[in-house]
């Protein structure tokens, strides 16, 4: 069959993309050639224009009052309105702080634990033990966020619960954890770092495994401590790795995990705890403002993609390697 | 070579760091799973058990009680039934449509592949958002329907990527010879080049289940009908409310109050774990073969 040939002529490796070969044939046939492979990716294809491409058509009802019984293309169009109305409204410098420092504190502390962990457990020289903890550590990763928040339900709940118990006892109060606004951000962390730090390992300990074994020997024979090997060969080593997770963690700024904060919220720290992902499905889901909520959802959209290819750009100027 | 990485740890100090090294990951590791442990023995612990001893990891009286509760709830039963159900179907569906995407994909001299990869990536990158695909789900008149708790996030675009650059570093040789034998890319897929992706399938297919099986925003946006809602709501429901009645789950047995949420915890997370020991061996690996830039 011809088709043996055409698949030989085309070479393994990637980039750039091979010239079509044998020139002479018509489009047709080629179409022909590949037509079992357009089929198998025709459900695919759908998909993404049904349930990615259509909603990005469909978001710009946020430049227009959207009124389902008019469609999207009826609804008239006001412009930049709705963006205006959220930018002046007294709840958003509310909604940037509380996403912002629930953001702030995944970067600044969930994020570097994950490389501790990472570095501590590279550390760890019986094979056994590090496979165990690997195992224990990746376990709530598969947790949702259902059982995670009834969880922290359970360990704080008032008069039963043992961390509800063991704090009010260390520091003689009798606070309830899960609706005192000060509790919020706390409880949030720590059940970040409890179900995603040790699925986060991943990533580095495999860059951890590349290191260049030999630079440890020859640092040794220089006299180099353990955390001078860390700090001159281990971190520089997996630096790259770093940026890249860094990049990726910007992007996710304003997007503060709609279950977990949902699932967290009550009618007493709704202060602290309204970001923009549950702002958005208040208005919009619960109170019908389409157009409004996907105006907000739209900003917020925007913003990360320009953070990661703002810090994507950064990394780059500092001779880092970025993503793009 | 062997001796001087012996070396490397052997002074007083390096023994030091790694007692206390050890010592550490041992107490993280405890902590990642205690929590649940307390769940598990609270949810077979008696009511008084429960309110008045703070913390245990063995109660000191077991009883089924709070489970003989939950399995005598239709609602609870109905649930339970639905999420295996969505969740077994789903993930065949999400796999099937993302495997057979991906195989085209992988042949580099594909016509349109470019640009298709580019729209794959700029959907990974940019999305428009809660509201706009809830409006696209309505139009699709998949709003209270089991289809909305898989359809809308059926190929995920990262799994996608991964997978086909998996299907790539494959030998072709093997395909070719297929091809010679005279079968056709669907039957290449299925014979010669699925049966190689075992551990990878393998661990999307985990990725994917326990997506959709944890899955609480998608039940909470299209499900308006709680006779359809999923495990993950339910367990939100009980969880949540300070106590349950008869009634409310619609049960024979009455519900403890506290030992029923114990229990419903662990029900809904305990087919997550199990799948999870078959699986882990797969999963560091099939993660990072999709970090060979393709």
């Amino acid at each position: 069959m011809s088709t043996v040939a055409d698949v030989r002529a085309a070479p393994a490796a990637p980039s750039p993309p091979p010239a079509p070969p044998r020139r002479q044939r018509t489009l047709g046939r080629r179409m022909a050639r590949y037509k079992w492979l357009f089929l198998m990716m025709l459900p695919g294809v759908v998909y993404f224009l049904l349930f990615q491409y259509w909603p990005m058509y469909g978001a710009q009802i946020a430049f227009k009052d959207y009124v389902p019984f008019l469609g999207i293309q009826g609804s008239e169009w006001v412009g930049l309105k709705h963006f205006t109305d959220f930018f002046s409204n007294p709840d958003f410098p509310r909604l940037l702080t509380n996403t912002l420092i629930l953001a702030a504190l995944g970067l600044l502390v969930a994020f570097p634990l994950t490389i501790v962990l990472a570095l501590l457990l590279n550390e760890l020289r019986l094979t056994i033990l590090k496979r165990t903890v690997q195992t224990l550590v990746y376990i709530p990763h598969f947790l949702s966020w259902t059982v995670v928040v009834s969880l922290t339900g359970l360990l704080f709940a008032v008069g039963t619960g043992p961390l509800w118990t063991a704090l009010n006892g260390i520091f003689g109060t009798s606070t309830d954890f899960l609706t005192d606004p000060d509790w919020f951000r706390p409880l949030i962390l720590l059940q970040t770092i409890w179900k995603s730090t040790g699925w986060g390992t991943i990533i580095f300990l495999a860059a951890l495994a590349s290191v260049d074994q030999e630079q440890y020997e020859a640092a040794i024979i220089d006299g180099a401590g353990r955390w001078q090997r860390t700090w001159h060969i281990t971190l520089p080593a997996i630096r790259p790795t770093i940026v890249v997770m860094l990049i990726l963690q910007t992007g996710e700024i304003l997007n503060t995990g709609f279950e977990q904060i949902y699932l967290m919220s009550n009618a007493l720290n709704r202060s602290v705890a309204d970001v923009f992902d549950t702002y958005v499905y208040f208005t919009g889901i619960e109170q019908g403002a389409y157009s409004y909520s996907t105006a907000v959802g739209l900003s917020k959209a925007i913003v990360g993609v320009i953070l990661i290819f703002g810090t994507n750009w950064l990394a780059k100027r500092f001779n880092q390697q970025g993503i793009f | 070579m062997a001796s001087t990485t012996y070396q490397r740890f052997n002074t007083r100090a390096g023994r030091a760091f790694d007692v206390v090294n050890v010592l550490l990951l041992v107490a993280v590791g405890l902590l990642a799973v205690v929590p649940f442990v307390y769940v598990l023995a609270g949810s077979l612990a008696t009511e008084y058990e429960i309110t008045t001893r703070p913390f245990f990891l063995w109660p000191h009286e077991i009883t089924t009680d709070s489970y003989a509760s939950i399995l005598s709830s239709d609602i609870f039963l109905r649930a339970f039934v639905t999420t295996v159900v969505v969740t077994f179907v789903g993930t065949l569906v999400q796999l099937g449509l993302t495997a057979l995407m991906a195989y085209p994909l992988s042949k580099v001299d594909l016509p349109g592949r470019r640009t298709i990869m580019m729209l794959v990536v700029f959907a990974m990158v940019f999305s428009a958002g809660m509201i706009p695909m809830f409006l696209v789900v309505k139009q699709l008149g998949l709003l209270d329907t089991y289809w909305a708790l898989f359809l809308p996030m059926a190929i995920n675009p990262f799994s996608l990527i991964i997978i086909k650059n998996f299907f790539q570093q494959l030998p072709i040789e093997l395909q070719e010879s297929a091809t010679i034998d005279g079968a056709n890319e669907l039957q290449v897929l299925r014979h010669v080049v699925l049966p190689l992706s075992k551990p990878v399938l393998a661990t999307f297919a985990l990725f994917y289940a326990v997506g959709i099986w944890n899955d609480y925003m998608s039940p909470l946006l299209y499900l308006s009908d709680t006779s359809k809602w999923t495990l993950q709501m339910i367990l939100r429901q009980v969880t949540a409310s300070a106590q349950m009645s008869a009634e409310d789950i619609n049960a024979d047995v009455p519900p403890p109050a506290q030992g029923i949420k114990f229990a419903v915890v662990i029900v809904a997370t305990i087919p997550v774990l199990l799948a999870y020991p078959f699986l882990q061996k797969h999963f560091a690996k099939g993660m990072l073969i999709g970090s060979v830039k393709g």
